[in-house]
């Protein structure tokens, strides 16, 4: 029987793990008897529900329910002077509890340091956009949607942003394989000439480390050349070994110089010691 | 066979406001003055930018999708194709956010290297941007000019780690050689050169008449605007906020190194022209004091953590517990404790951040990297509209925005 392989999180694996082996955690701080974020997450507490809250390598990390991001960051922003927003994203955890982290990265120039708020969201949910706040999310919240599959409400432009309009999936999810899905390795074949043809082109070779040397219209061999589209089979294959002076040709090296390849050729090693 | 309607192109599918008579241009993603493949959808007024759409993406390789499942180690030398001006920036985040996961610290020699890899490598990129941009501009001596100095600057990085362009010289941990013998010369030797070279980059541009016509009043970026659009670097710098990581946040040797954060307040491209020229100067300022640095520290060049980074050469050949680490260290990679980290790092273009989470396992369960340039891009749809055709390819140069680290 084949080892099973979950469908829905196709990253790779270690090959190899220690039964013994624990793995460790970085440390979390408590928020409460801390100088420099007490103040933020007392002030933020006022305002909406936090669900956790620990500081981590000098950040302070914040759980909010999916509902209150807007209100959380613009509380953030325009009375903790977290004047920028530095980074917005989402973390797939659909194959472990079935949603997404969005993690929104704030920095405080005047106070000099930095927070991460986030929500978790469950599959098919949509998120509010802060676009109102931070113009940033403006293409930060498209990637996510272009990415992950993310939507947010009330975005001025909801749409894919780096990959094409008509892809099919959410490239970073975990369920969507490094190489590409079907619809990927069709792609062009069914946006220039249609499904139909998928038989009469034929699939593309995805795979960049198979190489097949009997393949004279893509692959061509040093030392045993032929022409481009010449069938080639095995034993079958014409000698052209390298010649570094061609016959005829503009002289490579000067005659005092060295002994041209040619007659090096000719002479075996024996003669040569 | 070609069924016609199927290649319909894209900008038909977007909708514009034609009332009157706009006209939309399709600039890019082909455009040599794009920088990359920008392409760029501009509804003109005449000569005068109505609505601007900028559309990324054609460069777009999946940097972080491959992150995600390679091993710590194996992902580094992919960094280098993210800015691949100055991919010393980006190992140097990377190897800095790894590094702060798993609580390991370079040792002192080998982060002076790394300060001097970076800075040589700011210099090389201000100097491609400004031999790029003055070429967009119509200044095409400067660009000759500047990639003559560029090409001294890069002998040395191939000098040190054999590559001119995608280095990966700086490793999780530390760096993998010291400088050679005589790289200390050569660099004092080029920064001579340097100096007098950007004198008369300086004395060419900076008064000259048509390159303050072009620039100034052009591309100007309000505080308030820089700030909601996240821009950092020194986009932000020109536009009067006094915000360098290196200074405000610092990390590796930057607190021990005496430079100053060139400013402008007046928020134009002419301004962001004067600070590239005179962090060209600071960096130059820092190369010196690394210098002597150099000479007092110790010889060691990597971290001694023998759980995260392998032994050195020596160790590994005579002992056998080293080989044995190794091997489970490039077979299997290391494994940092779970738990996420966000460092952010002052790259030539701006805020390089690295946002790691971790599992516990080999493969990085998220790895999202912050380029400064995406949202140096977003901004252009509002930066755009009002300017004049000819001053979009201004400040897109002026921008200095590379499409390896937009699209990943």
């Amino acid at each position: 029987m084949r080892a099973y392989k979950p469908k829905d999180d196709v990253q790779k694996k270690s090959y190899y793990n220690d039964r013994f082996y624990i793995k460790p955690t970085l440390a979390r701080g408590s928020v409460y008897d801390d100088s420099v974020f007490s103040a933020d997450y007392l002030s933020l507490k006022n305002q909406v529900e936090i669900l956790d809250s620990y500081i981590e390598l000098d950040h302070l990390v914040i759980y909010i329910n999916h509902q209150d991001n807007v209100k959380a960051i613009k509380h953030l922003k325009e009375i903790r002077a977290y004047d920028f927003m530095m980074e917005l994203t989402a973390v797939d955890y659909l194959a472990s509890k079935g949603g997404f982290e969005v993690i929104y990265e704030m920095l405080s120039t005047s106070k000099r340091k930095r927070l991460r708020v986030k929500t978790f969201l469950k599959e098919g949910q949509a998120i509010e956009s802060v676009y109102p706040v931070f113009k940033m999310a403006d293409w930060s919240e498209r990637e996510m949607y272009d990415m992950y599959g993310v939507v947010s409400n009330n975005h001025p432009y909801m749409k894919r942003i780096l990959m094409p309009d008509d892809w099919v999936g959410h490239p970073l999810r975990k369920s969507y394989p490094l190489q590409g899905d079907e619809a990927a390795s069709w792609y062009e074949v069914d946006k220039i000439f249609g499904k139909e043809a998928r038989d009469i082109v034929g699939p593309e070779l995805r795979d960049s480390a198979c190489v097949d040397r009997y393949d004279t219209n893509r692959f061509a061999r040093l030392g045993h050349e032929v022409n481009k589209g010449v069938p080639i089979s095995e034993g079958n294959e014409p000698d052209t070994p390298i010649r570094y002076q061609e016959e005829g040709g503009v002289q490579l090296f000067g005659k005092k110089l060295v002994t041209p390849f040619d007659e090096i050729e000719k002479t075996t090693l024996k003669e040569r010691k | 066979m070609q069924v016609k309607n199927r290649l319909k192109p894209f900008f038909e599918n977007i909708t514009f406001e034609r009332e009157d008579n706009t006209m939309v241009v399709n600039f890019g993603p082909q455009h040599p003055s794009a920088h990359g493949q920008l392409r760029l959808m501009l509804e003109l007024q005449g000569e005068e930018v109505v609505k601007a759409h900028p559309d990324v993406g054609y460069l777009h390789r999946g940097i972080e999708k491959m992150g995600e499942n390679m091993i710590y180690n194996e992902f580094l030398p992919t960094t280098d194709r993210m800015d691949y001006i100055a991919s010393a920036s980006n190992n140097y985040g990377y190897a800095l956010a790894v590094e702060k996961l798993i609580g390991v610290e370079a040792p002192r020699r080998a982060e002076v290297i790394r300060t001097m890899i970076l800075e040589l490598n700011r210099i090389i990129s201000h100097l491609f941007w400004l031999a790029t941009h003055a070429l967009d501009v119509g200044a095409m001596s400067i660009f000759l000019y500047a990639f003559r100095e560029r090409e001294f600057a890069m002998d040395l990085m191939e000098d040190y780690c054999g590559a001119r362009l995608t280095h990966s010289a700086i490793r999780i941990g530390g760096v993998p050689l010291d400088l050679p013998a005589n790289w200390i010369a050569d660099l004092e030797n080029f920064m001579s050169i340097l100096e007098e070279q950007i004198k008369v980059y300086e004395g060419l541009l900076t008064e000259n008449r048509i390159w303050r016509m072009r620039l100034e009043e052009v591309g100007v970026i309000p505080p308030k605007l820089a700030r909601e659009w996240g821009v950092s670097g020194i986009a932000l710098r020109g536009s009067g906020i006094k915000w360098d990581l290196r200074k405000e946040m610092p990390y590796g040797l930057y607190p021990e190194l005496d430079f100053d954060i060139p400013i402008s307040d007046k928020c134009d491209s002419y301004g962001r022209y004067k600070c590239y020229m005179a962090e060209m100067y600071e960096s130059m300022k820092i190369l010196r004091q690394l210098i002597p640095m150099y000479h007092e520290s110790d010889t060691q060049l990597m971290a001694h953590a023998p759980e995260y980074i392998s032994s050195t050469k020596e160790e590994m050949m005579t002992q056998n517990y080293s080989l044995m680490q190794h091997f489970v260290l490039v077979t299997q990679g290391m494994r940092p404790p779970v738990g996420e980290v966000y460092v952010a790092t002052e790259s030539p273009k701006g805020e390089l951040g690295f946002y790691i989470v971790s599992d516990g396992s080999p493969y990085p369960y998220k790895l999202k990297c912050r380029a400064p340039s995406f949202w140096h891009t977003g901004i252009l749809q509002d930066l755009l509209p009002g300017h004049q055709l000819a001053d979009v390819v201004t400040i897109i140069g002026n921008l200095n925005i590379v499409f390896g680290e937009i699209d990943r």
